[in-house]
């Protein structure tokens, strides 16, 4: 053990410390939102923060995101064949660009990760309607780099799974019992800043368009 | 909230404030015939001085005490406590306790404490006075005192005496709930940014149009006050008006 | 005349400069209406700021527990955890992680404990690059500026001076003044920059002890890509910033951004609880949480300025304090700055260095009143005035060195004038003694005001006349 911790742990422990009454801690629901309204709620909320979101189902989700990759003059999409999305595009290969699996450690191909991906699909375990906000839990197979780097993230959302509050979405999936894993997220939006003299500028890091397909 | 009920009292204390005293004596004046024309009878302990709060805030808490201690001392019956003075008054209910915390003498503090008002809180929580406006057409702009409006959370009570008046209008300055820059030793210790905030305040207030500027705190009306001379004196500004709440009501309403 | 003190010519310089100051006046005013906007109803903005501060205060009660609780599920977790006294320790600690890897320049994510630290100054000295990647700190670091807002560390830059700033640094790229484009200059020097570094530094915002999760808040992705890109990521943040469980989160991501900027929420709220493990394809290898000390056991050692460390770096209270507004950041000459730099500094450095800070307020109270954790920054301005004078100790480091002879004196006797009514109602003797309080400085009063005019006659002597009675 370090003496810096040894001493912090002193100096902490040396003082009488009251207990804190914790009434109020806890969450209060607010809001009674069936789903249609938060449907209309996280779209409004997403919008606003220029994302762009599509309501679709499971019949003509594919269809929209072939569509979605012409219009946008996409050259490849990086996403991955082992998710319920992922092996329904893989099936399609010819509607859509180059498709691209992330199957390979990102060391062995960052050159071409950070210079050659235009897009990147990922599923979302949850969404949140009251800020707008994507849920994603990056896996083996959806890594962390693919809702950051690609300069279009598409991010599958189903609507099952769109909570009216972040405490709701963790109370709900019982996130504490499950175990964090390596990277949990909230997405709401593209990449954006407001340092520059308070305009607000989009896609400064991370994406610069965000398009969210609501099933 | 105050211990008090708020049923309309037979007689009050008056607790003047040592810059009404010195400088600002009518609006005292004012404020305790307003009393006595609801029918209040008012008691005026004359040992009074200040309430202790330029030392409390300089961080001299002995000296502090020492002085509040002395009020506390007079005013002991179970009666309301009116002070035409947002800071005064909060220093009051809110700082007595703490200064008085674990001393002898704390309960009595914290009694005092309870029995606190504001002049205009209590005259529109209380007596939930009427008044009958006898003056001429007039704009004026109201500058809330930081006190009053966050300490004491009264600032709507101004407003709601000055509705009453037919002939007022209340022009609505920009920035209005900002400090005026006054903040006791503020003043004197940062006096560039004071300086500062208060050529702000003046000029949103000149910006309303308004004639007269009226407040609850003589503190902040010696600075925006000050301010407007000087101005007019050397700046060729138009000279403009300020005075206390209570003066402004007993002028335009008393026969 | 006193020699104006080295803050007092700071603030004078910053308020010559008319153009700065409607410049923070214009950027504090769009902060203010975007987080009125964002509580539309006062009695759940108050349950909210309960909520929250219940949160941080029951995390500070129990600290010692819950920082072991952290460092236990962080290490089992495999994230390396360290402690740092001081900022020199905590530097040492990270440039000792930078030697071991070999690694010659770091990338930065905002990390205002990194400012507190020194830190890009102390690795330059050693002849190791820190790069800013947020694009405010990006843009100070250029111009070898200090932060001059917690949360917009560019804030009193003008879109002109940064494109300035671009041309003369960037002389390749055509002079623009479009922000869009000054963004996607610094995007794309910055993804090369992502790309190479072998290091990435962070800040944290909440630490969840019941899990080992640290949480980051952020717009622009750079934060994600501090701590993913790069092999290895450091982060550093003040021992205070623990809180108990994971359910506490919400709560706070809820007030945080509505506070600072009015956004309901930032871009990403980024949860890291380990580095890569086996058979995930990206991230660190290696992760590191360094938790600084640097004065506040101290402060915890004082109940009522215990609460100074609930305080969740949101910049609230800056953006809504009158005397902010008009100096701007660069003046208070502190990491810290506004109302909670006038808290913290004086308790971290000591009130010889930064106690005049506490003079710099008029206690107006606009500060504790948006504070979502409802720190009473005017009363413990008021407390630090008092240990900045008090003879008997106290508890704020360097307590008593503020007290003057002189002022003292006039106190004293104040207070003496004013608890014996007969002496004080002479009138004219507190006047005097008013005066006396003030010696050089009423010079200053009357450069923009008249003399108050003492009355010729007192409230006291008038009432005679009223009938009250003097019982
Ligand atoms: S003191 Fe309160 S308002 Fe100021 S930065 Fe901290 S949390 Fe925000």
């Amino acid at each position: 053990m370090s003496e810096a911790r040894t001493h912090i742990f002193q100096r902490l422990r040396a003082v009488p410390r009251p207990e804190v009454d914790t009434t109020g801690r806890d969450y209060v629901p607010i809001y009674d939102w069936d789903r249609a309204e938060r449907i209309k709620r996280f779209t409004e909320r997403m919008q606003a923060v220029r994302a762009e979101v599509h309501h679709s189902d499971r019949d003509s989700w594919l269809n929209l995101l072939a569509d979605l990759c012409k219009a946008k003059g996409l050259t490849n999409l990086l996403v991955s064949p082992h998710t319920e999305w992922g092996q329904a595009i893989y099936q399609q290969v010819g509607e859509f660009p180059t498709l691209q699996d992330y199957d390979r450690a990102i060391e062995a191909w960052k050159h071409e990760m950070f210079y050659n991906i235009d897009a990147s699909l990922t599923s979302t375990v949850g969404g949140i309607a009251e800020t707008g906000s994507l849920i994603l839990w990056p896996t083996e197979q959806e890594p962390r780099i693919m809702s950051l780097v690609p300069p279009v993230h598409f991010a599958i959302l189903d609507t099952q799974h769109l909570y009216t509050t972040f405490a709701e979405a963790m109370q709900e999936q019982d996130w504490l019992n499950q175990g964090m894993p390596t990277n949990a997220l909230l997405i709401s939006g593209p990449s954006k800043s407001a340092d520059i003299a308070q305009v607000l500028a989009y896609g400064v890091h991370g994406p610069k368009e965000l398009v969210v397909i609501l099933i | 909230m105050s211990q008090v009920t708020r049923q309309k009292p037979d007689t009050v204390y008056f607790f003047g404030t040592c810059l009404i005293d010195l400088m600002f004596p009518q609006a005292g004046v004012s404020a305790v015939q307003l009393l006595q024309r609801a029918g209040i009878k008012v008691i005026y302990p004359p040992a009074q001085t200040c309430c202790g709060q330029p030392a409390w805030n300089s961080g001299y808490r002995d000296e502090a005490r020492k002085v509040a201690r002395a009020q506390i001392a007079l005013f002991t019956k179970p009666i309301p406590i009116i002070i035409p003075s947002g800071s005064c008054a909060g220093m009051m209910k809110t700082h007595y306790p703490e200064l008085f915390s674990g001393e002898a003498d704390e309960a009595q503090a914290l009694d005092v404490a309870s029995r606190v008002y504001e002049l205009t809180e209590f005259l529109v929580d209380v007596l939930n006075i009427s008044l009958t406006d006898l003056g001429a057409p007039i704009e004026i702009a109201v500058h809330t005192s930081c006190s009053a409006r966050r300490e004491m959370g009264v600032a709507d009570k101004i407003e709601q005496l000055l509705g009453q008046l037919q002939n007022v209008k209340v022009l609505e300055q920009a920035y209005k709930p900002e400090c005026c820059g006054f903040g006791g030793t503020f003043a004197v210790k940062q006096p560039e940014i004071s300086a500062a905030m208060v050529a702000d305040k003046t000029m949103h207030l000149r910006n309303t149009g308004a004639t007269q500027v009226i407040s609850q705190d003589c503190g902040c009306l010696m600075n925006i006050g000050g301010a407007f001379d000087y101005q007019a004196k050397h700046e060729n500004k138009k000279p403009l008006n300020t005075q206390h709440i209570a003066e402004f009501l007993w002028e335009r309403t008393h026969g | 005349m006193a020699k104006p003190s080295e803050f007092r010519i700071q603030v004078d310089q910053a308020l010559g400069k008319t153009e700065v100051r409607a410049h923070f006046r214009k950027a504090m005013d769009t902060l203010m209406t975007n987080r009125r906007n964002q509580f539309p109803d006062n009695a759940e903005l108050q349950r909210l700021r309960d909520q929250a501060q219940v949160i941080r205060a029951n995390a500070l009660s129990k600290l010692p527990e819950l920082l072991e609780q952290l460092e236990s599920n962080l290490t089992r977790n495999g994230i390396h955890v360290h402690w740092a006294e001081t900022t020199d320790e905590a530097n040492d600690i990270v440039l000792k992680i930078m030697q071991k890897h070999n690694a010659t320049w770091m990338i930065k994510g905002k990390s205002m404990v990194s400012e507190e630290m020194g830190l890009n100054h102390f690795l330059e000295s050693k002849g190791i690059e820190a790069l800013e990647s947020d694009l405010g700190e990006f843009i100070i670091q250029l111009d070898g500026e200090t932060p001059s807002h917690i949360i917009m560390p560019a804030i009193h830059k003008s879109k002109e001076q940064i494109a300035q700033l671009f041309n003369e640094k960037f002389p390749d790229i055509p002079y623009t003044e479009d922000v869009d484009t000054l963004t996607r200059t610094a995007r794309d020097i910055l993804r090369e920059k992502f790309y190479n570094a072998p290091v990435g530094l962070s800040g944290v915002n909440f630490a969840v002890a019941e899990t080992g999760t640290l949480c980051l808040v952020e717009n622009e992705g750079n934060g994600r890509m501090s701590t993913t890109i790069p092999p290895v990521h450091i982060a550093v943040t003040g021992i205070e910033k623990v809180v108990e469980k994971l359910s506490d989160i919400p709560p706070l991501l809820s007030i945080l951004p509505r506070s600072a900027t009015g956004q309901p929420i930032t871009t990403y709220f980024n949860m890291i609880s380990s580095p890569r493990k086996k058979g995930e394809k990206d991230g660190p290898e290696e992760v590191h949480l360094v938790l600084l000390d640097n004065g506040r056991s101290r402060i915890y050692s004082d109940p009522e300025l215990l609460a100074t460390l609930r305080c969740i770096r949101c910049g609230a209270c800056i953006n809504h304090c009158p005397v902010y507004v008009r100096i701007g950041g660069h003046s208070y000459g502190t990491v810290y700055p506004g109302p909670i730099g006038t808290i913290l500094e004086p308790q971290k450095s000591g009130l010889k260095v930064h106690g005049e800070l506490v003079q710099a307020s008029s206690l107006c109270g606009a500060c504790g009143e948006v504070c979502p954790v409802r720190i009473p920054i005017p009363s413990i301005i008021n407390r630090l005035r008092y240990e900045g004078v008090r003879q008997d100790g106290g508890s704020a480091l360097d307590a008593g060195s503020k007290r003057k002879p002189l002022e003292a004196i006039t106190w004293k006797a104040w207070s003496w004038a004013a608890s014996h009514p007969s002496v004080y109602n002479l009138g004219s003797t507190v006047a005097t003694q008013v005066r006396n309080l003030v010696p050089h400085n009423l010079g200053a009063w009357t450069s923009v005001r008249t003399a108050p005019a003492v009355a010729d006659k007192t409230l006291h002597q008038q009432l005679k006349a009223l009938g009250v009675d003097h019982e």
